[in-house]
């Protein structure tokens, strides 16, 4: 038996919220997503953690610009709080390097993750999630039983395919599911809420396409003053935190 | 893995073991760790008598047996096997305990000795098991 694994309801026992944002394709902006609902909630008071689940490629400290902090050894590990959040991220023990994985060892070190952090006493934890359905996703619906699903797509037809599969997926495994957020819409009318509309989720909303966004990236600040985090913001008050 | 969250495991683990099996002493906890788990066994001997006391069965040092699992890494490309003891000595020490918290991140410090691929599956001595624990009901 391995003992890690009783480890891990502990390290979560003291986390009253934990939401993991996932969607099927990359580039729907999952981490953009998770990155800034965390600043979002730091903002509006709450104890939040950040966990870049993305091993093979972590893009949350890019996104808010976390440079030159590391976790603190004691019992365990304990995240760094940058900019209010705490956070985690492969990238404290991997730098700059690629990381190649392939799914047994992804298993592997997000166990041993989860069992070394102590995120401690926290009202939220979000857990941004690589794409897909795959050893993640089931791996921390496995091992994070209060774990909740936030599914983000975009209005495209690829994406809205691939978004079915994941719900499908999560009701089949009777994961709860906070809702579905568009993003990136740049048609006048939403897909998503027509498309998903079967599958009896929350539709959370929708976040229209932000052409300046990339210009904040790597400045938390600047990116909580983008039109992307207003309306994400709006949506996370009337959906997540009323 | 951080000696401390093993320690604390093994503990939670002997625990919730004994009470399914209805266990009133136990005898012996034998548990394995792999070598790349690097563990140092002063710390985990001094991280396991600080969380004993959070353990509803008696149980101490003694009655826990560790033994390292040594490694064999096998390169997907040529079919090359080494060890890790073998490679780590040359491991600047960042890279050593990046290695010691996540064991996966080996696939980025380490390339194989023949071949130079990062593609090697770690075949023995990753992970942490309780093999088996012995007791009385």
């Amino acid at each position: 038996m391995d003992p890690r694994l009783n480890i891990i309801d502990k390290r979560f026992e003291n986390v009253k919220r934990i939401i993991a944002v996932s969607g099927g394709k990359g580039g729907i902006g999952k981490s953009l997503t998770a990155s800034t609902l965390a600043l979002i909630l730091t903002k509006h008071g709450f104890r939040t953690g950040l966990l870049d689940l993305d091993f093979c490629g972590p893009s949350d400290h890019v996104i808010l610009g976390i440079e030159g902090v590391y976790p603190e050894e004691d019992r365990g590990i304990i995240p760094p709080e940058v900019f209010g959040v705490r956070f985690m991220s492969i990238t404290y023990f991997a730098g700059y390097n690629p990381v190649p994985l392939r799914g047994g060892e992804v298993s592997n070190a997000i166990i041993e993750m989860l069992a070394i952090t102590r995120w401690n006493e926290l009202d939220f934890l979000i857990i941004d999630m690589p794409p897909g359905t795959g050893d993640p996703a089931l791996d921390i619906i496995r091992l994070i039983k209060r774990v909740e699903f936030l599914v983000v797509t975009t209005q495209s037809r690829v994406a809205l395919a691939v978004a079915k599969k994941e719900l499908q997926v999560l009701r089949e495994l009777g994961v709860p599911v906070a809702g579905v957020l568009e993003n990136m819409r740049i048609k006048e009318q939403s897909a998503a809420k027509e498309e998903l509309s079967g599958y009896e989720v929350p539709f959370l909303g929708s976040i229209l396409f932000d052409h300046n966004l990339e210009d904040a990236l790597g400045d938390a600040r600047e990116l909580l003053k983008t039109d992307f985090a207003i309306q994400l913001e709006k949506i996370v008050i009337a959906n997540l935190i009323k | 893995m951080h000696e401390w969250a093993l320690a604390e495991s093994i503990v939670f683990t002997v625990n919730e073991e004994a009470a399914k099996e209805k266990l009133k002493d136990i005898a012996l906890v034998k548990v394995k760790v792999g070598e790349l788990q690097q563990i140092e066994l002063d710390i985990f001997k001094f991280a396991l008598e600080n969380v004993l006391p959070l353990s509803s069965i008696p149980l101490d040092m003694a009655r826990i047996d560790i033994e390292i699992d040594e490694s064999t890494l096998k390169c997907k490309v040529c079919r090359n096997e080494w060890n890790f003891r073998e490679a780590a000595g040359k491991l600047p020490e960042e890279e050593s305990e990046a290695i010691h918290f996540i064991p996966e991140v080996a696939h980025i410090y380490m390339r194989c000795p023949r071949c130079g691929s990062p593609d090697f599956e770690i075949t023995k001595g990753r992970g942490v098991w309780i093999d088996y624990i012995e007791g009385e009901r």
